[in-house]
C-alpha cells in the first residue's frame, strides 16, 4: 500500500478516535464511543500491516499475542478501586513503547551522517525522552498506589543539585542529538537519564498528590506518541497523541484547581518541603457528640432530602454496596437521596464516580460539587463517609489551614451532619476539622461498613 | 512535497488538533473523568503503528530486532488494556432505575 493510501485510511483512524471522545460528553453514548475508537485502531493497525516496508515476521504477531494477553488479564481482573494503578501502568506502557520505537528509529537511521533532518532527530530526542519520563514515573506511581513502596513523599540530602545536574546531562546529550552527533551511546544516554529522572520526579510526590500526577503522566504520553508521529512522517500519532496531551493538561489543571495548588506545588513542593506547617490553623477545643446507628437511622427515614458524601475511606472499607442499600431503603421511604462527589474524592479524577456506578448506584444520583453545594441549605441530613478534608469548613474561614482557598462541599450548612469516622483521627493532611465539632454535626464511630450495615437494618425494622 | 513542506503541513495538523482536543475533552462531564482517562489511555496506544514499523523491519540487527519485540508487547498491552478497562467502566454507568422503586412503599 503507498504512503499516501495509508494515510488516507489512517484519517478513518483520527475521525474514529474524535468521535469516541465526543461521545464520551454523555454515559449514554460513552460505551458505544469507546467501541468506535477501537475500531478506528483495529484500522491503524490493518493499515501498518499492509504497508510496504512492514515485514509481518515472528516479532509483530508474537509481541501483539504476549502483550495483548497480559492487557486483557489485567483489564479484566483489576478491582475498580485499583483501577488509578492501572491507568498508571497502561500509561507506562505507552510512553515506554514510544521510547523505544525512537530508539530503533535512530539505531537504523543514524549511521549514515547526515541522513538525519534536524526535526527529525528533535523528534527522536523528545519522544525518548518524554516516553522514558513517562514510563519510569508512571512504575513509580504504580508503586506508590498499589502500596509497594511507601506513599510518603520520598527526599533525600542535595535532591535540588542531584535533579539540576541530571536534567543538565539529559539536556546536552538531546542536543548533541538533534546537532547532529549520530552516536548510538547518546540516545541510550538520553534514555536511561530520563529513567532515573522519571522515578526522582515522582518519588518526593505524596499519595494524595497522585491524582495530579496521573494526569500530567497522562499527558506526557500523548505529547510522547505525538512526537513518535514526527519522527515517523504519521499523521495519525500526531493527532492522537495531541488529543491525548490536551486531554491530560486539562484533568491535570482541574485536580490543581481543585485542590486550590498551583501544579509546580505539587510537583515540587516536597523539593523545598513546602507543606510542612504552612500555617497555624486554629486549635480546636470543644466536645464532639457522639450518636448510634438507631438514631441516625430514625433521623434518616424522617428526612426529606439526604445527601451522602463519599470519601475515599468508604472505598477503602468496601462499603460502597452498603452505602446503595441504605439509599435503595430510604428511598422506599420516599427520602430524596443524592450523593455529593467532591473533583478529588478518589485517587484519580472521577474515581468516586465510577466506584459507586459499580455499586449499581444510578449516575443522575451522583451530583458534581458546583450542582450540589446550593442544595445544601434544602438538605435535611447530610452523611459524610471516610471523607474529610472536602468538608471541612476552615478551607473556607480559616486562612492559617493549609487547605484554606480549597474549594469543598459546604455540608456544615444543612439541617443536621453525621460524620461517619473510624475514630477522632485526622485526614490525610493532618488538620482539625471545625466540622466535627459544629453543634449540627453528630459523629458515628465504627467501621464504615459496619456502621452503614448497621443503619440499613435499623432502617428497615422502622 | 519538500521535507520542509510537509513538516509546515504537520505543525499545522498538531495545532488544530489541540485545539479540537481542548474543545471535545472541556464536554467530558466530571462523572466520566476515570473513563476519559482510559479512554485516552487507549489511544495513545496508537504508538503500536511506530512498534509495528520498527518490529516489522525486514533484517534488523540484534538490538533493533529486540527493541522493537518488546515495544510492540508494551504497545499491545496498552491498547488492548486501555478498551477493554475503558469499556467495563462503561458498561457499569446506569441510569436506573432499582426495580423494586415503589412497589412495596413503606414496610
Amino acid at each position: 500500500m503507498s504512503t499516501d493510501t495509508s494515510n488516507l485510511l489512517y484519517l478513518v483512524t483520527i475521525i474514529c478516535f474524535v468521535l469516541a471522545l465526543r461521545f464520551l460528553s454523555s454515559p449514554t453514548t460513552a460505551r458505544r464511543g469507546n467501541w468506535i475508537g477501537a475500531a478506528g485502531m483495529a484500522v491503524a493497525i490493518v493499515v501498518t500491516l499492509l504497508q510496504h516496508g512492514v515485514h509481518l515476521g515472528w516479532r509483530i504477531p508474537v509481541g501483539a499475542a504476549i502483550g495483548s494477553a497480559f492487557g486483557a488479564v489485567g483489564a479484566r481482573r483489576v478491582k475498580m478501586t485499583a483501577m488509578p494503578q492501572m491507568v498508571a501502568l497502561f500509561n507506562g506502557v505507552g510512553g515506554g513503547a514510544a521510547a523505544l520505537v525512537s530508539l530503533a528509529e535512530f539505531h537504523k537511521l543514524a549511521p549514515i551522517a547526515g541522513r538525519l533532518h534536524t526535526d527529525v532527530s528533535l523528534s527522536i530526542a523528545l519522544s525518548a525522552l518524554i516516553g522514558s519520563v513517562s514510563f519510569a514515573g508512571s512504575m513509580i506511581a504504580f508503586a506508590k498506589l498499589q502500596e509497594l513502596i511507601g506513599g510518603r513523599p520520598i527526599t533525600y540530602p542535595g535532591q535540588q543539585v542531584g535533579n539540576m545536574l541530571l536534567i543538565s546531562a539529559i539536556a546536552a546529550s538531546g542536543v548533541a542529538i538533534v546537532a547532529g552527533a549520530e552516536r548510538q551511546w547518546l540516545i541510550i544516554a538520553l534514555i536511561l537519564g530520563s529513567l532515573v529522572f522519571g522515578v526522582l520526579f515522582v518519588l518526593p510526590i505524596g499519595g494524595a498528590d497522585m491524582p495530579v500526577v496521573i494526569s500530567l503522566l497522562n499527558a506526557f504520553t500523548g505529547l510522547a506518541a505525538s512526537a513518535t508521529g514526527f519522527e515517523l512522517g504519521s499523521n495519525v500519532l500526531i493527532v492522537s497523541g495531541a488529543l491525548v496531551g490536551a486531554s491530560g493538561t486539562l484533568l491535570t489543571m482541574m485536580m490543581g484547581r481543585a485542590m486550590n495548588r498551583s501544579i509546580g506545588n505539587v510537583l515540587f513542593g516536597a523539593f523545598g518541603k513546602v507543606q510542612a506547617g504552612a500555617g497555624s490553623a486554629a486549635l480546636l477545643e470543644g466536645t464532639v457528640r457522639s450518636v448510634t446507628a438507631e438514631d441516625v437511622a430514625i433521623m434518616l427515614s424522617y428526612s426529606r432530602k439526604v445527601v451522602i458524601v463519599p470519601g475515599y475511606g468508604m472505598a477503602v472499607a468496601q462499603a460502597q454496596h452498603a452505602v446503595r442499600e441504605l439509599a435503595d431503603e430510604l428511598e422506599k421511604k420516599n427520602v430524596e437521596v443524592d450523593y455529593a462527589i467532591h473533583p478529588v474524592a478518589g485517587r484519580m479524577p472521577g474515581h468516586m464516580n465510577v466506584l459507586l456506578a459499580e455499586a449499581n448506584v444510578p449516575y443522575p444520583a451522583l451530583k458534581e460539587m458546583d450542582e450540589i453545594n446550593p442544595e445544601f441549605p434544602q438538605t435535611d441530613v447530610v452523611l459524610v463517609i471516610g471523607a474529610n478534608d472536602v468538608v471541612n469548613p476552615a478551607a473556607r474561614s480559616d486562612p492559617g489551614s493549609p487547605i484554606y482557598g480549597m474549594p469543598i462541599l459546604n455540608v456544615d450548612q444543612a439541617h443536621q451532619v453525621i460524620v461517619m469516622k473510624r475514630s477522632m483521627a485526622t485526614g490525610f493532611a493532618g488538620i482539625d476539622n471545625p466540622l466535627f465539632l459544629d453543634p449540627k454535626t453528630a459523629m458515628l464511630f465504627g467501621d464504615a461498613k459496619d456502621s452503614v450495615l448497621k443503619l440499613v437494618a435499623a432502617v428497615k425494622t422502622l | 512535497m519538500s521535507h520542509y513542506g510537509q513538516l509546515v503541513v504537520e505543525l499545522t495538523i498538531l495545532a488544530l488538533a489541540i485545539f479540537l482536543g481542548v474543545e471535545v475533552i472541556a464536554k467530558v462531564p466530571t462523572l466520566l473523568h476515570t473513563p476519559l482517562m482510559s479512554g485516552t489511555n487507549a489511544i495513545h496506544g496508537i504508538v503500536i503503528v511506530g512498534a509495528m514499523i520498527v518490529a516489522g523491519f525486514s533484517d534488523p540487527d540484534l538490538l533493533t530486532g529486540w527493541v522493537g519485540f518488546v515495544a510492540m508487547i508494551l504497545a499491545a498491552a496498552n491498547v488492548v488494556g486501555g478498551f477493554v478497562v475503558t469499556d467495563r467502566m462503561l458498561e457499569m454507568f446506569k441510569k436506573r432505575e432499582p426495580p423494586k422503586r415503589d412497589g412495596e412503599g413503606k414496610a
